[in-house]
């Protein structure tokens, strides 16, 4: 079984343990383990986009000084790519990454103020799950491990935006990417174009008094998927899973002709692709995606 | 070609240099092309658009800093990923907002949340915190 390093996040272990569950059973079932990194820390959700705040950056590369101890102390081998299933965390993490390795200074600043931390020694690679199956496992392979091909089944992507964006941080083309469609064929599915697949679903507005911002582009991401005969949509984001799924009850209050659609996380097909129903963890999200799994014969009950 | 020279005033220079040195960008290459209004996916919820932000952050106007643009655009990246001068537009916002956080005026109070915070995603509130308060 091949180890890597991996980054949780805060959410992973709350709303969205159907994710860290069904990611974890279909690493496995790559022969991939996902070995937890000790006393992780949230990493901020989201990037200090000033020039100033340096502080910023300590919560992300205190992770990352995680993955050079756990080498040292080996509980790795030689394995320095630090692998992550929340969209948001690997954006933040990747992101802090490429800063303070171009920047000495800054590196020298945040080392001085972690003092008992070792130093961080820029020697991690920050990378998404979804990177590790197309770059290391690859999709033929994966392909060949399948239990249980989605046959039949029309799939929506949707990228959001930290998969993505800003360029220097996203896994594939920025304006057209193609790494969920081709998992979701690899897992023997049909995938369904969507044009708001990288469309932003209105992120933090979910808390307070703007939730109408995110329902609004629910609504018009979802229907999207809808028109082009998508029966589900995937993701990669807790909070755009949040966004897309939880929030369709209030996209129902706002527009009553709307009808629900399932949003799973990529990593729950693919566990059920893989024969790890278990793990999957369907009973986690808001739209109930049993229903549909059933009638393509998918699930038994 | 006829060009003129904008002189602005001493406090609207101030804003204009502390926009320019929180983001870290140069606000000054804009040229109003407005790719960044047509790909904002926000811009329908906004009161001035990102290519007006742009235009009120190179003159300095204070009125960019009490519109509620800055607090919708919610750092998608789609506008930094399109813009052909380069303009980095999400830090240009991120600064906006800082500006106003800076003076400990915070965009939503946690105590006041209409929805139980264990019903949120951790992330949800984490990067509201983040974005919306000082």
């Amino acid at each position: 079984m091949k180890k890597f390093p991996y980054y949780p996040g805060c959410t992973l272990k709350q709303t969205a343990r159907n994710f860290e569950e069904s990611g974890i059973a279909s690493a496995k079932a790559l022969g991939i383990e996902l070995v937890e990194l000790p006393r992780w820390n949230c990493c901020g959700a989201v990037s200090s986009l000033t020039s100033d705040e340096i502080m910023r950056h300590v919560a992300p590369i205190r992770n990352l000084v995680r993955v050079q101890q756990m080498n040292d102390d080996g509980l790795l081998d030689n394995e320095y790519r630090l692998v992550v299933l929340c969209s948001m965390c690997f954006n933040v993490l990747k992101r802090s990454n490429l800063i303070v390795t171009k920047d000495a200074e800054m590196l020298r600043t945040i080392n001085e103020f972690m003092d008992t931390e070792p130093d961080y020694e820029g020697t991690v690679e920050v990378i998404h799950f979804l990177e590790v199956l197309r770059d290391i496992v690859g999709f033929d392979k994966l392909r060949a491990k399948l239990k249980k091909p989605l046959e039949g089944l029309k799939v929506s992507p949707y990228y959001g935006c930290t998969l993505l964006r800003p360029k220097e941080v996203g896994i594939d083309d920025v304006e057209s990417p193609t790494i969920m469609e081709e998992l979701i064929k690899s897992l023997g599915g049909e995938a369904v174009d969507n044009p708001y697949r990288s469309l932003c679903c209105g992120s933090y507005h979910t808390v307070g008094d703007n939730k109408k911002i995110v329902a609004e582009r629910a609504y018009k991401i979802i229907n999207a998927a809808r028109k082009n005969k998508a029966e589900a949509i995937i993701t990669s984001c807790p909070l755009c899973a949040f966004n897309l799924d939880n929030r369709q009850k209030l996209v129902k209050e706002l527009h009553p002709d709307f009808e629900y659609m399932p949003v799973l996380y990529f990593t729950q097909l693919m566990a059920l692709a893989l024969g790890k129903e278990k793990e999957a963890g369907f009973d986690g999200n808001f739209v109930d995606s049993r229903p549909l799994l059933k009638e393509k014969g998918l699930i038994k009950d | 070609m006829m060009s003129e020279v904008i002189h602005l005033k001493e406090r609207n220079r101030k804003l204009f240099e502390k926009i320019e040195e929180i983001s870290g960008e140069k606000v000054t290459l804009c040229e109003q092309c407005g790719i960044c209004t047509t790909s904002c996916p926000m811009a329908d919820e906004m009161d001035i658009t990102p290519a007006g932000i742009m235009r009120y952050s190179q003159m300095g106007d204070e009125t960019v800093l009490d519109s509620e643009a800055i607090w919708i655009c919610a750092s998608c990246f789609t506008c930094t990923v399109r813009c052909p001068r380069g303009i980095d537009l999400a830090k240009v916002t991120e600064a906006l907002r800082e500006l106003n956080l800076r003076k400990n005026i915070d965009r939503i109070d946690v105590s006041h949340l209409d929805e139980e915070l264990d019903e949120l995603p951790a992330i949800a509130v984490v990067s509201a915190l983040r974005k919306f308060t000082s």
